[in-house]
This record gives C-alpha cells, sequence and structure tokens, in this order.
C-alpha cells in the first residue's frame, strides 16, 4: 500500500508540474496582451511599454513562469487586471457557489444512479429495467440547460417554490440550498443517467461472476449476495465514472451558473476570458486542473481501497 | 435410503429439453462419478440439485434429499441447505473466490451463515477448515487474499468453503479440470480423504474418464440429457454396454495411426539454441531494486522436417513463453532461434520466415474474429505473400483447399464462424496454419479444450496431415496422453530448463527424470485405476 501511494502521489506532483506548464504556454501564445486591452487601442506606445512594466508582462518568460509558480505555493495568485483585486480574493468567493453546487449535483446523481442502477441490473428485463433505462435515456439526450429552463418555469414561475436565480450568500444556509437546488437537479440529471448506466453494466456483469454462483452455492440469499459480494466488485468501474463527473460538475457548471444566475468560477472564467484577464484565467484554470488532478489522485487512492489486487508491491 | 435420490429429473430451458428423464443417486460414504461430454447435461443434473438452475429453466421431477423432496422446498429452505448440508465446488479456481475478500472471510461466511456463529468463532471454524484442506497456517493466514495463492490453492479454500458445515453431501464440478495434473493428483486425494472422514456422499462431475475411474465407487455416463449407462465403477468399465460409452473409453485412450519417425538427418525446420527469457517484476519497495523473473534458461531444441516434436509441463513452466519467442512476438534475451535455417533478428521474423511457420492455439472459440467470414479468417495468411498473394479465383481455389484438407467442405469459406462447433472450429484453425503450406506447425494445447471424442478426431487429422503435407509440429500441453499419442519425441520442462529429452516410447515407459515420473504417476488412466481396484482385496 505505501509504495502504491507513493507512486500515485509521485504522478500527482509530476501531472500538476506538467499542467501548469501547458497553461503557461498556452497563455503566452494566445493572442491579446493585457496592458493593450485595458489602455484601449488608441493608447501611447510609452504609456503601454510603462504598463507593461508595471504588470510584469517585460520579463522573460522564464521568469515570468518561475514567479507566478512560486506564487501559486504561496497562494499568491496575483492581482486580476480588469478587478484589481486578488485573484485569490474573487477564486475564494466564488469557490463557495461552484464546490457545493458540484457536491450537491454529485449526491444527487450518486443517490439516483446507485439504487436505479442496481434496481435494473437485478429485475433485467423487468418494467423497472425498461423504465430506467428509457429515463436513463431522455436524461442523456436532454440539454441540460433546457431542462433547467424547465424547472425554472415549473417550480420558480408557476409554483414558486425556489427563485428562479441568484445566490443569497451562505448567511442563511437554507436560502443558499435552495437557491442551488435547481441548478443541482439540472447539473445532475445527464450525470445520475450516464451512471445509472455504468451501475447497471457493471452490475449485470458482475452478477454473472463465478464467484457470485459460488456465493449462492453457500446458502446466501439473493440480497446478500448483491450487498456482500456483487456490489463492492461493481463498484470498480462506478468510482470511475463518479471521479470524471465530480471534475466536470466542478469546472463545467458554466451554462447551469449562466441560467441561473450564480457567480460561480465556471462565469469568472467566462467573464475574464472576455476581458482578456490572463492572469485570472491562468491561476482559476490552474486551480481546476489541480482540483481534477485531486479527485483523480482520491478515486485512485479508493480503488486500493476497493482492490486488495492494487495493494501488492510484489507478486 | 439413499442420501440423494434423482428421480425422473426433466428440466428444459425455452423449450428445448436439457435433461430427460434421469435417475440417478448416491449413498453416504460413496461417490457417484458422472462422465459426459460438453451439452451432455451433467453440469445441469448439479445445478438443479442445488435448485440454482437459471431462471429460465422448467423443472420436473423429483429429487430426494435425506429424505426430502428438494423441489418442493421454498429458497428460504433450500438457503439453508446450499452449503449448510450440501457444498459444492465448482471448477474455475481462479474466478470462484471474491476477488475484494479475504479466504478467511470467505469460509467464514458459511460458518456464519449456518451455524448462527459469531464473526470470531466463524473465522475460528474458518482456520480449522483451512487446516483440514492442508492449507496450514502461518503460511495460510486468514487474511490472505485470493490473488495471492496459487490455482490449486484457490481450489482448496473453495473446496473449505464447501465443507466448513460438514455437509452430508458434496458436489464437484469438474473441481480439477482447470489445474495441472500433480495439482489434481493433490486436489483429487484431498477430496477423497474428506469424503472418508465425514462419511460423505459425494456427485463427482468430469469428462476425464480416467479421474473418474480413480475415485468413483460408481458411475453414470450422460449423453445429451440422459443417462445411457450407470453402475459399479469397475464392472461397468469392463464390460461397457452402451455403444456410446464404448466409443467414449476408446476415443479417450485413441492412437492415430502414424508414420515411422523420419530419418535422424533430415533438415532443421527449427533450432533452438540457448534460448533466455526474462520478465522485469514489479520492484520490491518503491526504492528498491529492479527484479527479473527468467521464465526461459537457456533451452535447446532442435525440429526436423517431418518430425512431431512434444514438449510437456505444467502452468508456469515457460513453455507458452518459449512459444511465444518461437513465434517472434518476444524477443530474447539469450541464444538464438532459427526457423528454417533463418536465425530470427531482434526484431522478430521478416515475411519470409512467418511463412514457415504457424500457429494453432487452444481456445476455438477466442481464436478467431467474429466478424469475418471464414474465407477471410483462413486466408489472412496470404499476406505473408506480399505481391504474390493469390487473388480472385486462385485464392477461393487455395481456401477451399486447405478447408478439404481439414475434413470441411470449399462451400465453408462463406459462413461465419459462429455457424461451426468447437470441433470443427479447431479444423478451420487447422487450415489457417496450413494455407501457406509451412514446414512447421505450432500445436500450443491445440485440443486440451475439446471434448474427447473430437479430441480423437483431430488428432487423426493431424497424424494424417504429417503424413500427407510432410509438416512437423511442435506439440505443447500439460496432456501427457495425448503427447504421447501424437510425438516423435518429447521434451519435459520444469521451471524453464528441459529435464528430460528422448523418443516418446521410451521416455514414457522408462523415464529417468524423478519430475517426468512425478508427472506420469499424476497422470490419470483408465486402465491402471481399474488394475489397482481389482487388486484391492
Amino acid at each position: 500500500m505505501p509504495a502504491y501511494l507513493a507512486g500515485r502521489f509521485l504522478s500527482l506532483a509530476a501531472s500538476l508540474l506538467a499542467a501548469s506548464l501547458v497553461i503557461f504556454l498556452v497563455l503566452e501564445i494566445v493572442p491579446g496582451d493585457p496592458a493593450r486591452f485595458m489602455l484601449g487601442i488608441n493608447a501611447q506606445p510609452d504609456t503601454l511599454a510603462a504598463l507593461r512594466a508595471q504588470m510584469g508582462l517585460d520579463a522573460p518568460a522564464l521568469t515570468r513562469y518561475v514567479t507566478w509558480l512560486f506564487g501559486l505555493f504561496h497562494g499568491d495568485f496575483g492581482i486580476s487586471y480588469t478587478y484589481k483585486v486578488p485573484v485569490a480574493e474573487l477564486v475564494l468567493d466564488r469557490i463557495w457557489i461552484s464546490l457545493p453546487l458540484a457536491l450537491f449535483a454529485l449526491g444527487l446523481s450518486t443517490l439516483i444512479a446507485f439504487p436505479a442502477g442496481i434496481i435494473a441490473a437485478t429485475r433485467r428485463n423487468s418494467p423497472a429495467d425498461v423504465t430506467v433505462m428509457g429515463l436513463t435515456q431522455l436524461g442523456v439526450a436532454l440539454p441540460n440547460f433546457w431542462f433547467a429552463m424547465l424547472l425554472v418555469l415549473l417550480f420558480a414561475v408557476t409554483l414558486r417554490w425556489f427563485s428562479a436565480g441568484g445566490f443569497p450568500g451562505w448567511d442563511d444556509p437554507l436560502l443558499a440550498i435552495r437557491a442551488l437546488t435547481l441548478p443541482a437537479v439540472a447539473l445532475a440529471l445527464p450525470q445520475a443517467s450516464i451512471l445509472s448506466r455504468v451501475m447497471r453494466s457493471a452490475m449485470l456483469d458482475t452478477l454473472s461472476e463465478d464467484y457470485v454462483r459460488t456465493a449462492r452455492a453457500k446458502g446466501l440469499s439473493r440480497g446478500q449476495t448483491l450487498w456482500r459480494h456483487a456490489l463492492r466488485n461493481a463498484l470498480i468501474p462506478v468510482l470511475t465514472i463518479v471521479g470524471l463527473q465530480f471534475s466536470f460538475l466542478l469546472a463545467g457548471a458554466i451554462i447551469i451558473e449562466n441560467v441561473f444566475f450564480l457567480p460561480g468560477l465556471g462565469r469568472l472564467v467566462f467573464q475574464a476570458i472576455t476581458a482578456r484577464d490572463l492572469i485570472v484565467v491562468k491561476s482559476v484554470v490552474m486551480l481546476l486542473v489541480a482540483a481534477v488532478i485531486l479527485v483523480t489522485f482520491l478515486v485512485d487512492v479508493t480503488y486500493a481501497l476497493v482492490d486488495p489486487r492494487l495493494r501488492r508491491t510484489s507478486p | 435410503m439413499s442420501l440423494l435420490t434423482i428421480e425422473n429429473l426433466a428440466v428444459s430451458i425455452g423449450g428445448t429439453p436439457i435433461l430427460k428423464g434421469i435417475d440417478l443417486a448416491v449413498n453416504a460414504g460413496e461417490v457417484l462419478g458422472i462422465i459426459g461430454e460438453s451439452g451432455s447435461g451433467k453440469s445441469m443434473t448439479a445445478l438443479a440439485t442445488l435448485q440454482l438452475l437459471p431462471e429460465a429453466a422448467r423443472a420436473t421431477g423429483a429429487i430426494r434429499f435425506e429424505g426430502t423432496d428438494l423441489m418442493t422446498l421454498d429458497d428460504r429452505a433450500m438457503r439453508a441447505i446450499r452449503g449448510g448440508r450440501i457444498g459444492m465446488v465448482f471448477q474455475e479456481p481462479m474466478t470462484a473466490l471474491n476477488p475484494v475478500k479475504t479466504i478467511g472471510d470467505q469460509v467464514a461466511e458459511t460458518a456464519r451463515l449456518h451455524g448462527g456463529l459469531s464473526h470470531k468463532a466463524a473465522l475460528a471454524v474458518a482456520r480449522q477448515t483451512l487446516d483440514r484442506v492442508e492449507l496450514p497456517a502461518p503460511r495460510f493466514g486468514l487474511g490472505l487474499y485470493p490473488h495471492e495463492l496459487s490455482g490449486g490453492q484457490r481450489q482448496r479454500v473453495v473446496i473449505a468453503m464447501a465443507i466448513a458445515m460438514r455437509p452430508k453431501l458434496l458436489i464437484a464440478d469438474e473441481p480439477t479440470t482447470a489445474l495441472d495434473v500433480t495439482t489434481q493428483a493433490q486436489i483429487l486425494k484431498l477430496l477423497e480423504r474428506l469424503v472418508r472422514e465425514d462419511g460423505m456422499g459425494m456427485l463427482f462431475i468430469s469428462h476425464d474418464l480416467g479421474v473418474v475411474a480413480g475415485l468413483a465407487d460408481r458411475v453414470a455416463i450422460m449423453r445429451a440429457g440422459e443417462v445411457v449407462e450407470q453402475g459399479p465403477t469397475l464392472g461397468l468399465f469392463r464390460a461397457l454396454q452402451h455403444p456410446y460409452s464404448q466409443a467414449l473409453l476408446s476415443a479417450s485412450s485413441h492412437q492415430p495411426q502414424r508414420h515411422p519417425t523420419p530419418p535422424p538427418d533430415a533438415e532443421p525446420v527449427l533450432a533452438i539454441e540457448g534460448a533466455v527469457r526474462t520478465y522485469p517484476l514489479p520492484r520490491s519497495g518503491f526504492w528498491g531494486k529492479p527484479r527479473h523473473f527468467t521464465a526461459v534458461k537457456g533451452v535447446s531444441l532442435m525440429v526436423r522436417r517431418g518430425e512431431n516434436i512434444g514438449l510437456v509441463g505444467e502452468s508456469g513452466c515457460g513453455k507458452s513463453t518459449l512459444a511465444r519467442a518461437i513465434m517472434a512476438l518476444d524477443p530474447l534475451e539469450g541464444g538464438r532461434i532459427s526457423i528454417a535455417g533463418k536465425p530470427l533478428s531482434k526484431k522478430g521474423a521478416d515475411f519470409a520466415t512467418r511463412r514457415n511457420l504457424q500457429v494453432v492455439f487452444q481456445d476455438p472459440y477466442g481464436s478467431f474474429n467474429p466478424r469475418h467470414r471464414v474465407d477471410r479468417l483462413v486466408g489472412e495468411p496470404f499476406h505473408l505473400l506480399g505481391s504474390a498473394a493469390p487473388e480472385g479465383p486462385e485464392r477461393t481455389r487455395r481456401i477451399g483447399k486447405a478447408l478439404s484438407e481439414v475434413g470441411l467442405t470449399p462451400a465453408d469459406a462463406e459462413k461465419y464462424i459462429h455457424e461451426f462447433s468447437g470441433g470443427q472450429r479447431q479444423r478451420i484453425a487447422i487450415a489457417r496454419a496450413l494455407i501457406l503450406e509451412p514446414s512447421l506447425i505450432i500445436l500450443d494445447e491445440a485440443v486440451s479444450a475439446l471434448d474427447v471424442s473430437i479430441r480423437a478426431q483431430i488428432l487423426d487429422l493431424l497424424a494424417d496431415l504429417s503424413i500427407r503435407l510432410g509438416v512437423s509440429y511442435l506439440f505443447i500441453s500439460h496432456d501427457l496422453s495425448v503427447v504421447r499419442a501424437i510425438t516423435d519425441r518429447v521434451l519435459v520442462m520444469k521451471a524453464g530448463e528441459i529435464v528430460e529429452e528422448g523418443e516418446t516410447e521410451r521416455v514414457f515407459t522408462a523415464p529417468n527424470h524423478p519430475y517426468t515420473r512425478e508427472l506420469l504417476a499424476a497422470t490419470p488412466n483408465v486402465e491402471a485405476a481399474l488394475k489397482a481396484r481389482e487388486a484391492r482385496p
């Protein structure tokens, strides 16, 4: 186990370093000078040069990369060109929306998908299975922003159970959760559909394994066989998808954030890109990449907890 | 009264009859052997006894166990019997255990379920039971996982799960088929001991007549869902009545017509000198040194034109690794391999060399692309001819000829592989190997997955092709009786080395190396088993 963890950890660090380099290089290549963008096209060359010097844009690329990286380690993400506040502050404000939203959606998605997938697999070809498969087909096919609008129309406009958008802050947690409910449902629907299908097929594969037959021959009931022997083995492929989904939910909620006017990370990146606020783009993208890599690391560690075959260091 | 009596058991799936009126009985302390080829319904009989038939199956008749008709019990009552009073051991030890649970937990589960024991008490029972199946502490701790054990050890764990509650009846469905002969002999001895110690009845299912003749007190022979013949082992085998039983017995010891051994000065088609093949192993720790496992340790052998060579050994002895190196799929770390006089380079074999060497694998189901028609499958090696590859009618003619050689018809080229049985598929694999008229065909366990009667036919075909086309075989197998039937010379491999080499008859009748003697002694043989029974007082 320690060797496995050490290996995963090294790969985590290497991935982070590689990601930072790629992000830095890509943003070097993209057109658009933040200084020129701030001053407008009619700016005087010497004013422009002065601003560039002030923003540190005239230093060699390597120096800027190292400075940026060094700053990241100290939690210093730089100052936003457009908002004129530290990027860390901007991110911190928004992560308190994006992270709970992602966790909320992921929770909903697994809560729906696990039972749905297990029921569909254990009652294969029954009406329950056909229903689950039909609904998940629909869930994968529906664009989630359209589904979000339907939710707003029904629950916010007609029934008035939830607000149509915006975020009141975490001063009143109940109110905050209420504001996040519709977006989380909209985000969770397609994820739950995919996850149900993965759960179902993983469960079906596992249920046809020899050791499930062995368990039945030992005298276990169908239910006991499912819980004690099949579920843990079926979880291995499902975990992979859950990890991927969390990464997507954290960074990919931008459309849903727009539908519900939520000031989340997705919207921050989007606005920063349009405003050529490259320092924000660079840092937020790095943060998101780090989150994705970290989640992958956690999934790897969970694999080892679930599957003893991964823990071995020697044959 | 018998422990288990099966009366007029009939099972059908989707209207297709699988079992047609089976009558069997097992007494306490007695072993009933059921012999049958694939599809004979022997496994279905076992599953029906435990009421674990597939959901679509419909069963009629009676299965009386200790006086109760199991067919009338509900699932709850049946669960108390499964694992408690009837234990079952399956064929595949590699997959019969849950990979994410420890062996202690898995054996203890039976005890908790049926004995109502606490976790701790159940683990104590598991410890005792593992000791009984000869997996003693501390080498075999309860905390081991299945992947940390060999196939034979895993089968012992499966047996421990089945006998933990000292059941009255043990059903063993091909429990040793996936194991090496020496391991098989140990497991059979273990089962025999457990039956004797506990006075259990055992329903022992196998396709191997030699194994059943050695173990069973009474034997039933099944075909296509029916018991064609049953009786006490010795009397039954000495005077088989049914034509099918007789055919089965003669097929199991089938000796194909062979040609005389080729002259010793015939040109070599395969020459291996001091072949070494090593694999890297995972490091022992994060900072550990890289380690290596040498699978083939300086093996030399030669196959001459028209000669059939056998390479025997148990799993892990390096025979498949050597075969991969001969096929130029993996490079050697030392030594050299020449095919028809041309040495293989580090980069592998060129087309001209590959033309001289073809291969037939074990699994007739997995070794074909199911989306290609037979003509494409058989004609695939033509690409080795480059621009000289036949096209149009000539290609069709040659594919038709190859199919005719192996006993199929040219019209079969139009079909897909799923339309053929296992034996026919193996014929197609041989046709594919023959199409370029190679000088050497490697047969890697090529008849191991086949039923005995089909196996006899394929062995006849191979012997006939060898005579007519002068092709040499390197016959790799763990099955000594097959190697004896088809080869001129045999090499015995153990732990990466050739321990004995010689004329096949000499090696089989007067083995020199202790390992060869051990292998031969462990190989099940009907005649030897019957003689041993006759010698008993």
